[in-house]
């Protein structure tokens, strides 16, 4: 029972906002994580992690805004387009400095195409946005395939590897990127009438018709982002790792998922927000970084790893009991 | 307009006239595609993932979604091979096939419980348990290996009558469908799925319907993880992964919605022949193998847009 005083008051102020508890879990876990491996708490080892973190973050951002737009809305191509930006960035640029912004370019369109198709089925043939984006999924690793046939050839402009590894001010420069980013989302998500729109639609597609949302063109701007969003993660990984292979986007599939739904973003839709999104992806490369630090088997970190997001699940992620 | 109810009232019927054209197009490259012997393969085959997204439909009809089918598939399959060496006898055999019902059961209900009782959100909870099933099919058998009596795997590639196994374990699986269909159990089902809130209002009780789709999905992976485990004779901690994602788009393509409450399981069986026979149709048709990715999934899609383009062509968006 909550009361009126001041802890009661306070407890339930974190309950409002997902994204502050999970700001604080990640805190609390890097602590943790200096109680079972001294040692653990450095500030390179949480530049390291801020660095891994920007990465998903950046992937999840797109997801967070499928996910807010309801309507079951889910992104299951994120990995395969992840991995699709960084090769577009790898061939375009060629590994020569002055082709980056085409690399990026390449990649952004590639990315925004394959969301747009992903729309486009979601929309006008009704189908399911779960296997609508997983059959995407499925062709654009299939195009890459036939695009390449297993010969990347490419390079990593050492602009870019110097963009994502480089400390400024002791911050990696990809964190930079997902700073902006989070503000441009903000500004997206809060201040402009596609933001309320995106809000609108995912509370309640037919009341969001009815007052005047053209709902089919929310939804399409959604998942071409989504793409894009992804494609730019992909393009960012490429810095980080400076190789492509086929399977390079797959880990962030499902964690990009789970770092929106940790950050309070709600999987039936009308509720979130970006930023919790961020404290999510903070949880979840902590929770990666604990287990691996604590050089556990495989089989066990799949178990410790699959009973804590199970419990993180359980603090917020809840749907409202059928009583109510 | 007789036709538009009959549509309605069976979902799978594009799935149907899909399946029957891939298997004409099979059957024209592939000269004895209707031989004993190539069915029987292909029943062979399929039938894991037939098994198993049954127990998919029955969570999705309820309203859920099981991702962590495939790694109690795996958990399953471990354990069966931990407990079966090529000398065990029917008692030891009946024993470890009783084992993975439970364990099957139990990794249901544990999905049951969070999902249903703690109310939380079944995309996400269940891709975490499908961490705990994992681990703990790798805990059993940290590498693949593992080798089974050759009478049960003789038993699965048997032909009673001059009829696949196969084909029996379908029957049965429908016979059983009919039955939960028309029992109480059923509507609830059915009640449940496509709105638990007015469910729970007329005196439903939602959450042991949802509870129990989830440890019927459990179960029916166990069976899944029999069938795959006789059809390879040996274990593999990371074989059933695969499976999730195809049972859920044979779901799909068979005609039963993502959103719940409707739908059956015979669509479901005919999604699979589909994801079957489009992989077949690949191999025999000599596609690149640069090129078998590409279009094995630019079917499925075209597959999965038939009933929208068939609505756009006719003009009722």
């Amino acid at each position: 029972m909550a009361t009126d005083s001041g802890p009661g008051m306070t407890l339930r102020a974190l309950k409002l906002n997902p994204a502050l508890i999970a700001l604080l879990l990640a805190i609390a876990l890097f602590f943790i994580g200096g109680l079972i491996r001294p040692g653990f708490v450095n500030v390179n080892q949480a530049v390291n992690i801020l660095r891994l973190a920007s990465l998903l973050g950046i992937v999840a951002a797109g997801q967070t805004l499928v996910i807010i737009s309801g309507g079951e809305g889910i992104d299951l191509s994120v990995g395969s387009v992840v991995t699709l930006g960084a090769i577009m960035a790898f061939r375009f640029s060629n590994g020569q400095n002055d082709l980056l912004i085409l690399g990026l370019l390449a990649a952004l369109s590639a990315g925004a195409a394959v969301g747009l198709i992903n729309g486009l089925g979601i929309v006008y043939l009704r189908i399911p946005p779960l296997v609508m984006t997983l059959g995407m999924a499925g062709v654009v690793q299939g195009l890459v395939l036939v695009v390449t046939q297993g010969a990347l050839q490419g390079g990593t402009p050492p602009a870019l590897a110097g963009l994502i590894s480089s400390n400024l001010l002791g911050i990696p420069g990809s964190v930079y990127i997902w700073l902006v980013l989070a503000s441009f989302l903000w500004m997206t998500l809060e201040r402009t009438p596609y933001g309320k729109q995106l809000f609108a639609i995912g509370v309640n597609r037919e009341a969001a018709r009815l007052s005047g949302v053209k709902v089919p063109w929310v939804v399409l701007v959604t998942y071409a982002l989504s793409g894009l969003l992804a494609a730019l993660g992909g393009f960012c990984l490429l810095g980080f790792t400076q190789r492509v292979f086929l399977s390079l986007g797959t880990p962030y599939l499902f964690p990009s998922i789970a770092a929106v739904v940790v950050g309070g973003t709600v999987l039936a839709g009308g509720k979130g927000s970006y930023w919790g999104t961020m404290a999510g992806a903070l949880v979840l490369t902590l929770i990666n970084s604990l287990l691996t630090a604590m050089q556990l088997s495989e089989a066990y970190q799949l178990m410790v790893l699959g009973i804590t997001l199970v419990i993180l699940i359980s603090v917020y992620g809840r749907q409202r009991s059928v009583r109510q | 307009m007789t036709w538009r109810r009959f549509l309605r009232q069976n979902p799978y019927l594009f799935a149907l006239l899909l399946l029957i054209g891939l298997i004409a197009i099979n059957a024209s490259i592939q000269s004895n595609f209707f031989s004993l012997r190539a069915i029987n393969g292909n029943f062979r085959v399929l039938l894991p993932l037939m098994i198993l997204a049954v127990g998919q439909s029955l969570v999705i009809i309820g309203g859920g979604i099981d991702l962590s089918v495939g790694a109690m598939v795996s958990l399953v399959n471990a354990i069966l091979v931990t407990l079966i060496v090529p000398e065990s006898g029917a008692g030891g055999v009946v024993l470890a096939l009783l084992v993975g019902c439970s364990a099957g059961m139990l990794a249901g209900a544990f999905n049951g419980l969070c999902v249903a009782y703690l109310r939380l959100q079944p995309i996400v909870t269940t891709y975490a348990t499908s961490f705990i099933f994992s681990g703990l099919a790798l805990l059993i058998l940290p590498r693949p290996g593992g080798q089974l009596p050759r009478a049960l795997t003789r038993f699965y590639r048997s032909t009673p009558l001059e009829i696949p196994l196969g084909v029996y374990v379908i029957i049965v699986l429908l016979l059983l469908w009919a039955l939960v269909r028309s029992s109480r159990f059923g509507q609830y089902l059915f009640a449940t799925g496509s709105n638990a809130d007015a469910a729970y209002t007329s005196g439903i009780p939602t959450a042991l319907v949802k509870f129990s789709t989830y440890v019927g999905a459990g179960l029916l992976s166990a069976f899944a993880a029999f069938a795959l485990t006789l059809g390879i004779g040996s274990g593999n901690p990371r074989i059933g992964d695969a499976m999730t994602l195809d049972s859920i788009v044979a779901v799909v393509l068979g005609g039963t919605r993502l959103s719940g409450g409707q739908g059956g399981i015979a669509g479901t069986i005919i999604g699979v022949a589909i994801l079957g026979i489009i992989r077949s149709l690949i191999s025999f048709a000599n596609v690149p193998t640069w090129y078998q990715t590409l279009v094995n999934a630019t079917i499925i899609v075209l597959a999965l847009a038939g009933p929208g383009l068939w609505r756009l062509i006719r003009g009722r968006v």
